[in-house]
């Protein structure tokens, strides 16, 4: 059934919705902008002039020309650290090199010469969890300096700290998932392992170097004096030592036969779905800027989305007559067939079970899911207490949590509460997790939360029979949802990767067919659920 | 008529033989050699026979596996082509004893064209006049420097069995007599296995200019005449019809000495007879004096045919078919003007060196007519000529059919290797021949500009740029797709000696920045392909490393593959190595030997020229890997230096 739009691209409302998300993507476009430098000027400038090629060039000149980029994490660590560590210092991301899909993780030396701060390693890991989850080769372009000294209690001990990299290139290698490094700078201490690790390891001339000890620390260690090169560089590594299998002259050479090195993996795709002829939406992405509203108070018919997103508009809307706040149904995006669930209201407990239907239909039929979130939540409220809904809802979370088919999840608007364990968040580990900028995510709205601390307050004021004025209530919110504003915003959860990035809603299609064909790298296995609460 | 030929030969001329063959209902056998087993006459032939290996000697030169094809085939005649045994008399002789026609002159006619001594006097004695000189047999030394004493120089001296420029020196002063007397004849040996040379007097500001003549054995017309006066190093470049500056008087005169030259030794088929034409002082009847008779096909007929509508191969099969000269002269008038260019793989800048290569991509602009013995796809061997094409037009002027010329260069696109378009793109923009102020020496003297031709606009650097990274084919949804912001890709290209950093940006398929060094290109993707600052961009191809811009002459550019950089840095600079594919003629080095920067080490003889290679710096020489009569391919080392 194609679907058939009511939006109205010349009306007001259109034209303020649209100005509301463009001035929303102007704050990301700017924060991903400024990620996207590095360290600065005056960094870039003396990386370049070491004949080193700034961090994103070599990402650029690793992959196929003109093949897509899909990014995880750009503005990480945004807003932390004093700004000290603009994208976490390290670049990730899904590319291609001959055709074949590869998660690319990149140094930056302009930011504090590499080093691992906290959100470094979470980004790192979780750029090699997306690998793992998706059986995509990985290729690190090592220039780092290791751990960060002053945050060492926060990368170094614990279980996803530092050591969690090596012990994923060891469990990804077994598991068949290439693992190639290139030095291209330092690779020290911790770091040293990363291209130790590694099935084949590149390393450019009198630039990369490899030691567990630099110079300094060996001299204060044993008094021996050695420079860099003679302790642990190119020539070392791929004559003397074989820490290293491959000398390049320099980062273009080097990148070339990382490319060269990606052309023997002898891998094929696993077959997965049946792939239609792609075809493009009826309704043009564009537009959804202008259907749907920045503002998540006002409602909206989540089919405005689906139109835009899926190949004709074409949508066989799964059990339309029930559960209606929970859309369900089936669709091809590029080609490959999805399964969607989408928000279009608070979630009652028929709509849980739908939900849980649909999902146990997919996976059947291994068929990947898009989870379209609005969410406010589940209903609350004695009728909804009383015939079950958590009984209904946890039925929903174990059918999302159970599912193996790829799970892709988009917030378009709001992420609250249990509705966002019902709709793939983060925890149940969908592939992969992107954001729109209008988006807000929190475990209830900022106004709710206020008002919940000031019931329980006027409660206790009202016991102890003194009064509390309108404006004190007001007065001891403010805080309160202040927090929660500043808190929910996808620039603060995208900082500390609670997502994978937050994209242009116009770019949706892409963002989602590309995180198709990456999951699709790996075979869909059987579903095993757990019991259902019936 | 026959109902079956066969062509003697291969290349664009076989293939225009084919064409009239086939138009007049004569079917038609090809033959072939081992190099051209897929070449397109073997393609457009009814029929095809192998006759040997690649080199003419063993193939195209091989009379008597010819007449055997032809007899084998059922072919009735043979049509010769030009070049190979087109003029060669005991082939005519052993083709009519094996009851065939050969599609030409009688032996005896060939045989009186043949030797240039030889013919000149017949010439005289026929009353056409011919250049002061000496064409006697005595050949010692002393002999011809006072020849050439008596003459009065400049002179030039010409191998007696020569053609093509090869075994000719001009000679301005007597002291450098004895010397190119030697080259001259040692050149002729290697050409012609006969050294014997004749000198004559060398005219000023001369233009070449020959008539087509037609014969039926008894009677000859002629065709009018081409001016062939635009030459490099005696090989024709452009040629035209009718002649600029022409007049009916001297037409006329010319005609006339050409038809009684051919009625002189009963001429049969088509030939040109040759002049020399004083240019320094205009066109005037008593100014021309006869050079030689070719006594078949010429290259450039087809200017002839352009003004005369007259079907030449088809003339030559009627006459050789026993009918009588299918005109008369009262029904031949020129109709406008016809040029020809010759479209040849050769690297100009280089010394017009000739090259090789795969024609990965082939097209000529339309409204001209462009003879061609290859198509996309095939090879320009080094076993041939290097000739792509014979690019002709016609208009009703000299001015528009120039002017088509120039439409005709810059729609023509080649790829996979280098040409000489820019060249004749250059001379056909030159003022002088523009105005019909052409003679021998033009090229040679505004040689520099011509060969300077323009190099490429920074939008042909993008759109190769673009080629290269595989960005000119239909875009796909996601292409250039990132998140926020572009990737940055740097394609490496290589000019000469040129090379460019090129910084793509991608955003979204059809929109990208390309930065070459201070230049920066807005590039824009529609249906109809990239448009570059707001101008649509040529048609480019990609083949193998190398991409191809189609604007102007025509741009290559190597793609840089870093890994072969980086493996060209480990190899030593010590070697001297082949420019080409070729035969090892000498080696003059020896091991151990001390060598000084230019010092001759040996010589290639490749696409029928001969390449010096030289000492590239002082050294001493460590190892010798030529030997002399060795085919070598090119980058083959030669010689190595010690190192230093």
């Amino acid at each position: 059934m194609k679907l058939q739009s009511q939006a109205l691209p010349g009306s007001d409302a259109f034209a303020a919705n649209r100005a509301g998300h463009l001035d929303a993507l102007a704050v990301i476009h700017e924060a991903a902008q400024a990620a996207a430098l590095g360290g600065g000027d005056k960094a870039r400038a003396r990386h370049v002039s070491r004949g080193k090629m700034l961090p994103r060039q070599r990402v650029a000149n690793l992959l196929d020309p003109g093949a897509p980029f899909l990014e995880v994490g750009a503005t990480a660590a945004h807003g932390m650290y004093d700004g000290a560590a603009p994208a976490a210092g390290v670049i990730a991301g899904i590319g291609q090199v001959h055709g074949q899909e590869v998660m690319v993780i990149a140094n930056d030396a302009t930011v504090k010469g590499g080093t691992y701060y906290p959100m470094t390693v979470k980004k790192h890991l979780r750029a090699q969890e997306i690998a793992e989850e998706c059986n995509l080769p990985c290729v690190y372009l090592v220039d780092s300096g290791g751990a960060n000294l002053p945050n060492q209690d926060e990368v170094f001990p614990d279980r996803d700290h530092f050591g969690r990299i090596f012990y994923n290139q060891a469990r990804m290698s077994a598991k068949g998932i290439p693992q190639i490094a290139v030095v291209m700078g330092s690779c020290t201490a911790g770091g040293a392992y990363v291209p130790a690790m590694s099935d084949v390891t590149i390393i450019v001339k009198e630039q990369g170097t490899i030691f567990l000890a630099g110079p300094p620390l060996v001299k204060a260690a044993t008094g021996e004096v050695v420079t860099a090169e003679d302790l642990g560089g190119g020539d070392v590594h791929t004559r003397l030592s074989g820490v290293a299998d491959y000398l390049a002259e320099d980062d273009e050479h080097a990148l070339a036969l990382a490319r060269r090195a990606l052309g023997h993996l002898n891998r094929a795709r696993p077959d997965t779905v049946v792939w239609q002829t792609p075809e493009d939406p009826a309704y043009d992405p564009e537009e959804l800027l202008g259907v749907v509203p920045p503002d998540l108070r006002t409602p909206y018919d989540i089919r405005e989305v689906i139109a835009r997103l899926v190949d004709g508009s074409r949508f066989d809307e799964f059990k339309p007559r029930f559960g209606e706040t929970l859309v369900t149904g089936f669709a091809h995006l590029k080609g490959c067939p999805v399964g969607i669930v989408a928000n279009n209201g608070v979630l009652f407990s028929e709509a849980a079970q739908k939900g849980a239907h649909f999902i146990e239909l997919c996976s059947q039929r291994r068929i990947p899911l898009i989870f379209l979130q609005n969410i406010t939540g589940f209903m609350v409220g004695r009728k909804y207490e009383n015939e079950g809904i958590a009984r209904h809802g946890a039925k929903m979370v174990t059918a999302v949590a159970s599912t193996n088919v790829p799970k892709i999840t988009m917030l378009v608007g709001g992420s609250f509460g249990a509705g966002n364990y019902g709709m793939a968040g983060r925890a149940y580990q969908p592939r992969f997790l992107w954001t729109w900028p209008n988006s807000r995510i929190s475990v209830m709205g900022g106004e709710q939360a206020a008002g919940v601390l000031a019931t329980v307050k006027r409660d206790a004021i009202e016991r102890a029979g003194e009064e509390w004025s309108a404006e004190d209530e007001a007065e001891f919110k403010r805080p309160t949802i202040e927090m929660f504003e500043r808190q929910s915003h996808p620039l603060y959860a995208s900082a500390r990767l609670w997502d994978d990035g937050i994209i242009d809603p116009r770019k949706s299609r892409d963002v989602l067919f590309l995180s198709l064909t990456a999951a699709l790298n790996a075979p869909i296995e059987d579903t095993r659920f757990g019991v259902f609460r019936m | 008529m026959f109902d079956k030929i066969l062509i003697a030969n291969r290349g664009e001329i076989a293939c225009r033989v084919i064409d009239s063959a086939r138009r007049m209902g004569v079917a038609t056998v090809a033959v072939y050699s081992d190099a051209d087993a897929a070449a397109r006459h073997v393609a457009m032939a009814d029929e095809a026979v192998h006759i040997g290996g690649a080199a003419p000697a063993d193939s195209y030169l091989r009379g008597d596996t010819i007449i055997a094809a032809a007899r084998a085939t059922g072919a009735q005649a043979i049509h010769p082509g030009y070049g190979f045994l087109s003029e060669n008399p005991a082939f005519v002789e052993a083709v009519e004893a094996a009851g065939l026609v050969f599609i030409g002159p009688s032996a005896s006619a060939i045989r009186a064209m043949g030797l240039k001594d030889a013919a000149k006097a017949l010439m005289e004695e026929a009353g056409v006049p011919v250049v002061p000189g000496y064409h006697g047999e005595n050949q010692d030394d002393e002999h011809l420097a006072g020849a050439a004493e008596a003459i009065g120089y400049p002179v030039l001296i010409k191998a007696v069995a020569g053609g093509g420029g090869k075994g000719m020196r001009k000679v301005t002063r007597a002291g450098d007599f004895a010397e190119a007397l030697a080259s001259a004849r040692g050149e002729a040996r290697t050409a012609f296995g006969n050294d014997a040379v004749l000198v004559e007097k060398f005219v000023e500001k001369p233009r070449h200019i020959e008539v087509q003549v037609f014969g039926d054995g008894n009677r000859a017309l002629h065709l009018f005449e081409r001016d062939c006066s635009l030459q490099r190093r005696h090989q024709k470049v452009i040629e035209e019809a009718p002649a600029p500056g022409m007049t009916e008087d001297m037409r006329a005169a010319m005609g006339r000495a050409a038809v009684r030259a051919a009625e002189a030794i009963g001429y049969s088929g088509a030939g040109t007879v040759e002049f020399i034409v004083d240019g320094a002082r205009g066109l005037h009847p008593e100014g021309f004096w006869f050079m030689e008779m070719n006594t078949r096909l010429q290259v450039e007929h087809p200017v002839t045919e352009a003004i005369t509508g007259v079907d030449l191969v088809e003339w030559q099969l009627r006459v050789a078919a026993g009918e009588s000269l299918p005109a008369t002269q009262a029904d031949l008038t020129i109709n406008g003007h016809s040029f020809e260019a010759r479209l040849y793989a050769e690297d100009v800048p280089k010394g017009f060196l000739p090259a090789t290569g795969t024609l990965a991509h082939l097209a000529f602009a339309p409204g001209c007519r462009a003879d061609t013995g290859v198509r996309s796809g095939d090879a320009v061997s080094p076993f041939y000529d290097p000739m792509i094409a014979k690019i002709v037009t016609h208009g009703p002027t000299r001015a528009v059919a120039l002017a088509k010329m120039r439409a005709a260069l810059a729609g023509t696109e080649v790829a996979g290797t280098v040409t000489n378009i820019g060249f004749l793109s250059a001379l056909c923009a030159h003022e002088g021949f523009a105005s019909g102020e052409v003679d021998t020496g033009l090229i040679e003297r505004d040689l520099a500009a011509l060969v300077d031709a323009p190099g490429p606009t920074p939008r042909d650097v993008a759109l190769a740029a673009l080629a290269a990274a595989g960005l000119t084919g239909a875009a796909q949804g996601e292409t250039g797709f990132t998140l926020w912001a572009p990737l940055k890709r740097t394609i490496r290209l290589a000019r000469g000696g040129d090379s460019f950093a090129v910084v793509i940006a991608l955003a979204g398929p059809n929109a990208a920045r390309v930065t070459i060094r201070d230049d920066v290109v807005e590039a824009r993707r529609g249906a109809a392909g990239w448009v570059l600052d707001g101008v649509r961009a040529p048609s480019v191809v990609v083949t193998g490393g190398l991409v191809t811009v189609f604007s102007g002459a025509g741009h290559g550019f190597d793609i840089v593959d870093p890994l072969a950089v980086a493996a060209a840095a480990g190899a030593g600079g010590n070697l001297v190595e082949a420019p080409m594919p070729g035969l090892v003629k000498a080696v003059f080095a020896e091991a151990g030997q001390a060598v000084v920067a230019g010092d001759k080490l040996a010589v290639l003889e490749a696409m029928k020229m001969e390449h010096t290679l030289v000492a590239p710096r002082d050294g001493v020489i460590s190892e010798v890997l030529a030997v002399a009569g060795q085919q070598v391919e090119a980058g083959a080392a030669l010689v190595a230096l010690e190192e230093e």
